[in-house]
């Protein structure tokens, strides 16, 4: 504020939507300052009432405070006038509130009152500290990870044997249905793509080898490559998108309505119950479908290469009886129970660790399919390893 | 004031019906203002549906209804949402965003509806979370780390960012512990006094009944019957009979 108003009558006349008009004038004369209020004193006039306080106060050392031209007022109109106030006192200025209805009164000394209890702001962290914080607790959140997957694997683990200990416990109806969930309902799709992934390959393997006259070499390239690989990848990809997500989803939503909690206290076992079921369902559907795969796919690829490059079936049948044998088939097929047992694992533990609310169950099934993709893949690379070791 | 200045719900021959289903046929009541009313009934006769109904979260089949001189039935996009701008709403379990911590769920209103500078937007949420009962070190927490009191009053607080002139509760008690509905209660009439509030609540507690009603809106019949514990206490029509001479209406009473 310049100098040579201070003593001077500050006005601000503040627009107001629907309300009318609503001000604050400020005046000082004799070492008494003077905030004259009118109109509404509402939220929606308290973005400028603000602005106009916030500009500088004259000097005086009593101030009186006059509402009674305030047709509205409300929580935010009232937190402006403590805040005046309150700033006014910090300056050693004493004021006074005058013309003040009953109701108006009311509404200020509770606000003054709640005020006094000085609600703390949220503690806010410098940014760059906040992502140091971020980044260590998320490695060490990926750290605890891998060794409750662990522990579940052991505590699953045990649950089975005693299941193979004693028979009874095992759920057969539950598991059944999983196997029409897991198995039988996604024919359809793990079909479809096997037969497209076949075509894919079969028609990029030919347009290359085409170039050096080698095109009925697609024949082994298709067999060796959808037998031992692509089949089983395939396949283990849609149905930890489409069942270990599932997995999640249903035991997280059990979760959230406490159904878990009530087996437990019934004496039923979760594991029992939940995992083993479904795992046993992966572990036997998986293979399955694998071979399923294999077939759709050679389907896929055996068309394309009569189609494109006129290589007649029986050719086609005798080529890849040469290139391919049991053993290939077997080494894709082999590994798909893992492959089950690590999509069940991980789907069944991120449902069970579900907290609460329904967020949490989008959340754990996400993670689901992205850690047991992650270890299907990681999985697959052992094999690999494990494979070129033993010369397979 | 006019006459209807005095009443902040009008509601005239209300029909609504989920199919073939009648909830409520030919409902009139009128709510006054600066008053708390409780819409109290058995299970199934529509409580929540005509609270519903009155904010515009389901439709009615026929019937006007007024809330604040307003005809909701007649207002755009627009106007319903300047009207929804003036009442605050507190859902059964608070129905708080889960993806946001407390003081971002009050925030919520106040930046979608208001031009506010940020630092006083900050002030206001902190002051209305402090005067719905909660402690300050709640704002930085998500819903799921509270438990279910702390939860509603959270919950109120995001009710009351706007100021509203009418609070509609959804069984604001129900599922608190004795001290924790009590405290509730106390919190409800001293607001409803504090800010000068028209509160409309759904509750099946017959001690916040008794405690901080005005008047009590009682739906039989697929209708309302209005009028004050007084005049219930001697109502000839059974359920209500029922209802206000139970055991635990007397075990109310008698606190």
């Amino acid at each position: 504020m310049m100098p040579e108003k201070k003593r001077g009558a500050v006005q601000m006349a503040v627009e107001a939507r629907s309300v009318g008009e609503s001000s604050v004038e400020i005046s000082a004369s004799n070492d008494e300052i003077s905030v004259v209020a009118t109109g509404a004193w509402t939220i929606e006039t308290a973005a400028s009432l603000r602005r106009a306080l916030e500009a500088g106060l004259p000097d005086g050392s009593r101030a009186v405070i006059d509402l009674e031209a305030v047709e509205r007022f409300d929580s935010t109109g009232a937190w402006l006038l403590l805040v005046l106030q309150r700033r006014l006192a910090a300056d050693g200025v004493l004021s006074d509130i005058v013309g003040m209805s009953e109701e108006q009164a009311t509404l200020f000394n509770r606000i003054a009152e709640i005020g006094d209890m000085d609600p703390a702001h949220p503690d806010e962290s410098h940014p760059v500290i906040a992502l140091l914080e971020r980044t260590g607790k998320n490695i060490f959140a990926a750290l605890q990870d891998g060794v409750e997957l662990l522990n579940f694997l052991g505590i699953v683990t045990l649950a089975s044997l005693r299941s193979l200990l004693q028979p009874r416990r095992i759920r057969l109806v539950p598991t059944i249905s999983h196997i029409e969930r897991v198995g039988i309902d996604s024919l359809p799709i793990v079909g479809l793509l096997a037969f497209l992934i076949g075509i894919v390959m079969a028609y990029q393997g030919a347009d290359q080898l085409r170039r050096f006259g080698a095109e009925i070499f697609t024949v082994n390239l298709l067999g060796v490559s959808i037998f031992r690989e692509m089949g089983v990848l395939m396949t283990a990809i849609v149905i930890a998108g489409r069942s270990g997500s599932a997995f999640a989803a249903q035991i997280g939503t059990m979760q959230v309505n406490q159904e878990v909690d009530a087996m437990r206290t019934l004496g039923l076992d979760p594991i029992d119950m939940l995992v083993l079921p479904r795992m046993t369902a992966m572990v036997i559907v998986l293979p399955l479908l694998t071979v399923y795969a294999d077939i759709m796919a050679m389907t896929g690829g055996a068309l394309m290469v009569i189609v494109a490059l006129d290589i007649p079936l029986t050719q086609f049948l005798h080529r890849l009886n040469e290139s391919v044998s049991l053993g290939t088939f077997w080494i894709g097929v082999v590994k798909a129970p893992v492959f089950g047992l690590l999509i069940a694992l991980t789907g069944c533990r991120e449902g069970l660790q579900v907290t609460g609310s329904a967020e949490s169950v989008g959340t754990h099934t996400t993670r689901a399919v992205v850690i047991s993709i992650f270890l299907v893949l990681v999985a697959d690379a052992l094999f690999s390893v494990l494979f070129s070791l033993f010369k397979i | 004031m006019t006459e209807t200045g005095d009443f902040a719900i009008e509601i005239e021959g209300l029909v609504t019906r989920f199919g073939r289903h009648v909830i409520h046929d030919g409902l009139s009541v009128a709510i006054r203002k600066g008053e708390v009313t409780s819409i109290v009934g058995g299970s199934g006769t529509g409580k929540s549906v005509l609270l519903n109904t009155i904010i515009g979260l389901n439709r009615q089949a026929a019937g006007t209804i007024r809330v604040l001189g307003r005809d909701t039935g007649r207002l755009n996009e627009r106007q319903h949402r300047d009207l929804a701008r003036r009442w605050g709403v507190l859902f059964q379990q608070g129905a708080l965003f889960s993806s946001l911590t407390v003081a971002e769920n009050v925030q919520v209103p106040l930046r979608e509806y208001t031009d506010l500078p940020s630092d006083l937007i900050d002030e206001m949420t902190a002051l209305k979370i402090a005067m719905a009962g909660l402690p300050a070190d709640a704002c930085s927490k998500y819903p799921s780390e509270l438990s279910g009191g702390m939860r509603k009053r959270a919950g109120l607080a995001r009710a009351l960012a706007l100021d509203p002139e009418i609070l509609f509760l959804d069984e604001p008690t129900a599922g608190l512990d004795p001290i924790g509905a009590a405290e509730f209660d106390a919190l409800i009439a001293d607001l409803r006094s504090s800010l000068g509030l028209t509160v409309v609540m759904v509750t099946h507690d017959l001690d916040s009944l008794y405690a901080i009603t005005d008047r009590i809106a009682v739906l039989v019949d697929r209708r309302v019957i209005l009028g004050t514990l007084d005049e219930f206490e001697r109502h000839p029509h059974p359920w209500i009979a029922a209802y206000f001479h139970g055991p635990r209406a007397r075990a109310a009473k008698d606190d």
